[in-house]
């Protein structure tokens, strides 16, 4: 998909954020950029606050000090989220509308499109991940892989600057990840914008520009992809890439 | 035992002189009918609106509408008419409260809004907890895409809320319709206050009271239809489960 490309801003600048439920920090003063058209992978153990940090780049998850900029801009959540998508662990398509309806509703609601401009770009999308014939479907009734391929048309529809995807494959039956991750890699490779937290260190490898390492609400690493995986610099990193590669 | 059965004794003329034991209880049975869809009239849009609001993130209206879920829901239907019905005129400045007592069809309009207050109430805890049990991630997913809470309320949490609480609304809608019996104690000539009268008249229990069930069994299985042709039309591909003939009860 091929975006203006608007001044030589970064895509996603974040300043000293932090956020505590309680007195439990989650995020503890995250300081990182995603260059336009860059890939990041972010990864490291459960609870190390990963999920959180790519929930705080859409405001899903408020933050209790830094800043945040899209684009340069810090602006207000609704009309930041219209530029971002989101793609969830668990899909979230609802439940009660056809693919096409999951497609159409915030083309509709949000950006104000008609009907058929709506249905127009909704089929050309699931065109482009390969779920054309099952428009008039609904959820329930595609396999997982299906619907997370749904999720991300859903998310794309919205023409966003900035694709988020939190975990995509986990909820996945492990012959669908496959086919999820090529939809993922087709979209890198046509210049999207994305941050990926994922355990899949394959597609990390292959895919990303960079990856951000986190424990304990710490950004503990952030390196180019290479470096990352030849020589992490971080104990904690080193210890995670041996348990997950070695297996 | 010794009864004498007389199932001949609907045609005959009834001993307060309006016609026959059967259109006696006739009459009985369109003022349940006429209680119960208007109650229900108000109490499916009010319940709702009130569900709705118990589940926003404002602190005030929330409270308020648990409020009225909890009073109306804990005080027994009888005792809540009493008080509309009888006690309320005496606590207001005596014009209006002769007044309100002179109103034509007064036990009437307090049934239906008593017990519409009442299935309110009940219908508010069903649809807010129907928008609670849905997962939290379909909350995000609609705000995710830019749409607003109400938007996200409007198209996203109600549709479905609504579809997984539709059984349990069926029971509210025929628990609402047998609670118009209730009304007979301030004074509504419903279909049992009708069965009372007519076994006042002429001493035939069984037979007022077995009419009276029928009307009932009858009323309420064309409820149970409507609400199973509800459940199939809105039931979504891939989701529902396929129940041998579409009755729930």
């Amino acid at each position: 998909m091929s975006r203006p490309l608007s001044g030589d801003r970064p895509a996603i600048e974040r300043d000293a954020v932090s956020k505590s439920y309680g007195s439990f920090a989650v995020l503890k003063g995250c300081t990182t950029q995603v260059a336009r058209g860059e890939v990041v992978v972010v990864c490291g153990p459960s609870g190390s606050g990963k999920s959180t940090l790519i929930k705080t780049v859409n405001a899903l998850e408020p933050v209790q000090s830094g800043t945040i900029r899209v684009n340069g801009l810090q602006v207000a959540p609704r009309r930041l989220r219209a530029r971002t998508g989101m793609v969830f662990q668990h899909f979230e398509l609802f439940p009660h509308l056809s693919v096409l309806g999951n497609l159409c509703l915030a083309q509709q609601k949000v950006l104000g499109r008609s009907a058929a401009g709506a249905e127009r770009t909704a089929r050309a999308l699931l065109e482009r991940v390969g779920l054309a014939a099952q428009a008039e479907k609904h959820p329930a009734q595609l396999s997982g892989g299906q619907q997370q391929r749904v999720a991300i048309a859903r998310a794309l529809a919205m023409n966003p600057e900035v694709m988020l995807f939190d975990e995509p494959t986990s909820a996945l039956d492990p012959e669908m990840v496959g086919e999820l991750l090529d939809v993922m890699a087709e979209l890198a490779r046509d210049g999207m914008t994305m941050m990926v937290v994922t355990h899949e260190m394959g597609f990390a490898r292959k895919v990303a520009d960079r990856v951000i390492f986190m424990d304990q609400g710490e950004i503990v690493e952030d390196a180019p992809c290479a470096a990352f995986f030849e020589t992490p610099r971080s104990e904690r990193a080193r210890a995670l890439l041996s348990r997950i590669l070695h297996h | 035992m010794d009864y004498a059965w007389n199932w001949a004794i609907f045609p005959a003329p009834s001993a307060d002189g309006t016609g026959s034991y059967l259109s006696l209880l006739l009459s009985g049975l369109g003022w349940t009918l006429a209680t119960a869809a208007l109650s229900w009239g108000l109490a499916l849009p009010l319940g709702m609106l009130l569900g709705i609001l118990r589940t926003l993130p404002q602190r005030g209206p929330r409270l308020a509408c648990d409020a009225y879920a909890e009073l109306f829901r804990n005080i027994p239907l009888i005792v809540q008419m009493f008080l509309w019905y009888v006690v309320l005129p005496e606590l207001l400045p005596e014009p209006a409260g002769t007044w309100l007592k002179r109103l034509p069809n007064a036990a009437f309009a307090t049934a239906v809004l008593s017990l519409g207050r009442y299935t309110a109430a009940r219908v508010s805890e069903q649809v807010r907890a129907g928008i609670e049990s849905l997962p939290r991630g379909q909350r995000q997913a609609g705000i995710a895409l830019g749409l607003s809470p109400a938007q996200v309320h409007a198209s996203v949490l109600l549709p479905n809320a609504l579809r997984i609480v539709l059984p349990a609304l069926a029971s509210e809608f025929l628990n609402n319709t047998k609670n118009t019996s209730v009304a007979m104690t301030i004074g509504l000539m419903e279909l049992t206050a009708r069965a009372r009268s007519m076994q006042e008249y002429s001493f035939q229990v069984f037979e007022a009271f077995a009419a009276a069930t029928l009307l009932y069994l009858a009323v309420n299985a064309v409820d149970v239809r409507a609400m199973a042709l509800a459940e199939r039309r809105l039931a979504l591909p891939g989701l529902s489960r396929p129940r041998g003939d579409g009755h729930a009860f």
